[in-house]
């Protein structure tokens, strides 16, 4: 019981902060907006219904986690030879390379994307190179569209990426592809039959936390989409700040955090298949 | 084995696309010129000087400062006691708080943010310094418990006991033996939570006010309107804030440990 009672002031702080707003959200999205914009007491599933029943929330879904699936596989697919280049690393290295893998996390997002805007946008770093080099006459358009926040969102992944491979490819045996080798098959060949099929749990699990974290990131679509693109979480923010529909903004988060909760789960039984162990 | 050379050429390719955001950001912010172009026109440290006299992004940093160290104070007061509690004592329920007490970082902070809103909003809470500490302490305060909880759990429990057996009691033991032992951990806890709160965004965004606001949030909506080189002044400020803060983490229990989540 000490044990509760130590951790007692930090669950009070929890509880005031997340679950009574957690349980005002849930209560709030099953209140009725009337048509003066006027939020009234009630206990209707009426934003519920008005959402699901909308074209454009299912847009917004569709877009919102194609979106988070592709960066998410990009970003894997650019950390998997960061996470090996720190497993093959000598000691002497592997902390400092790790630490150049994940130290993203840390930077501010605005930050981060201030960055991109200068090497995406029509003067920026990629264009002003091409167009020197002659390859393009007019500048490929990178920012306020989609390919700036895929490209964005994949930067922003990676970090978690990279965090997850190295947890998972740590468990791996490296004798198994020393024998691979002393068996006669060449690097690419080891990689293909031996690494890969090993580390696939690890990378499903990396994908997964990805798009997790894509489905529900908000700076990075709002910055690079300069205001054309739409997703669940700018959508969810207009609603609460702009429109200042809260039984909306509220339906349209709790049905965020049911699609996550489902992603997790899935995340959960993909971690109980056989193989994990490997 | 050695890594192959295709092995490092796909390695470097992720590792730029790491770092080409914070090398742009290095070169544009002393940039002569008016506009985030490539390359800058000259060089010049105008736009620090200007990033010095902005009165709005130099208010916002004085509230983020204070906030941070108040949000990185309480969560270690509150997140201490029950990160021992996980790392170090057998009770019934220990795997259900630590799951508790790590649930707040498994919610988008936007969702988080919203429902701080709405129960602060009709209380008069929104846009002051109470709802800010609270929105900040909801991703502080599971973060501060997972790294002390690595780092209490680094101390031998043989030093805990051996005082025990020279007849310390079990609080005195722990004040006296593991705490001074654990406080590389605590102090990179507090440094990090300090980086936690004074980075967060999106839960500010709903809780700023046009009389209370925060760095980050006024860094959000300069670089949503206008994108000059002010902003990669103050986005370079900011990185190396943060390299130098993971500098200091790495010299105290190493960084990737202090992230991971063993």
């Amino acid at each position: 019981m000490i044990g509760w009672l130590l951790a007692l002031p930090a669950l009070c702080i929890l509880g005031i902060a997340f679950l009574w707003p957690l349980a005002a959200l849930f209560r709030i999205s099953l209140n009725r907006t009337l048509d003066s914009g006027a939020m009234e007491v009630a206990v209707t599933g009426e934003s519920y219904a008005k959402l699901l029943g909308d074209d454009f929330t299912w847009q917004l879904v569709w877009d919102t986690v194609t979106l988070a699936a592709s960066a998410s596989a990009m970003a894997v697919l650019l950390a998997l030879p960061v996470a090996l280049l720190v497993r093959a690393a000598s000691p002497r290295w592997r902390g400092v390379l790790a630490l150049m893998g994940i130290a993203p996390l840390l930077i501010s997002g605005t930050a981060r994307l201030v960055g991109w805007m200068a090497i995406l946008g029509d003067q920026g770093l990629i264009n002003v190179v091409l167009q020197g080099m002659g390859v393009i006459g007019e500048p490929l358009r990178m920012i306020n569209n989609w390919t700036g926040v895929r490209i964005g969102l994949v930067e922003s992944l990676m970090p978690y990426a990279v965090l997850v491979l190295l947890a998972g490819l740590g468990r791996l045996d490296g004798r198994l592809e020393e024998a691979a080798a002393t068996l006669g098959a060449n690097r690419v060949r080891t990689f293909f039959r031996v690494t890969l099929p090993l580390a696939a749990p690890a990378l499903l699990a990396a994908w997964l936390l990805d798009v997790v974290l894509g489905i529900s990131a908000f700076i990075t679509p709002k910055l690079m989409g300069g205001g054309r693109v739409f997703v669940l979480a700018t959508e969810i923010y207009d609603l609460a700040l702009e429109s200042v529909n809260w039984p909306a903004a509220a339906a349209l988060a709790m049905l965020l955090l049911a699609g996550l909760l489902a992603l997790l789960l899935l995340r959960g039984v993909f971690s109980w298949l056989p193989g994990r162990r490997a | 084995m050695k890594p192959t050379w295709m092995l490092r050429v796909f390695a470097a390719i992720g590792y730029a696309v790491l770092m080409a955001p914070a090398a742009l950001v290095l070169v544009l912010s002393f940039s002569a010129g008016e506009y985030l172009t490539f390359p800058p026109p000259g060089f010049s440290t105008r736009w620090y000087v200007a990033l010095a006299s902005n009165g709005v992004l130099m208010s916002a940093l004085g509230t983020s400062a204070i906030l941070a160290s108040v949000v990185a104070a309480v969560a270690l007061l509150a997140g201490g006691p029950a990160a021992y509690a996980i790392a170090r004592l057998e009770f019934p329920g220990r795997g259900v708080l630590a799951a508790l007490l790590a649930a707040p970082l498994l919610l988008p902070t936007l969702v988080l943010g919203l429902a701080l809103l709405l129960v602060l909003q009709p209380l008069g809470l929104a846009a002051t310094w109470p709802g800010l500490v609270l929105g900040h302490c909801l991703v502080a305060i599971p973060f501060a418990v997972r790294i002390m909880t690595t780092a209490f759990a680094a101390v031998p429990k043989e030093l805990e006991a051996a005082a025990w057996t020279l007849g310390a009691t079990p609080l005195r033991a722990a004040l006296r033996i593991t705490l001074p032992n654990a406080a590389p951990g605590a102090i990179a806890a507090g440094v990090l939570t300090f980086l936690v709160s004074f980075d967060e965004t999106v839960i500010s965004l709903f809780l700023v006010g046009p009389r209370l606001s925060t760095l980050p949030v006024e860094m959000f909506r300069y670089a949503d309107q206008s994108a000059d080189p002010l902003i990669a002044a103050l986005a370079m400020s900011l990185i190396a804030f943060a390299f130098l803060m993971v500098l200091i983490v790495e010299r105290l229990m190493g960084f990737s440990n202090a992230m991971g989540r063993n």
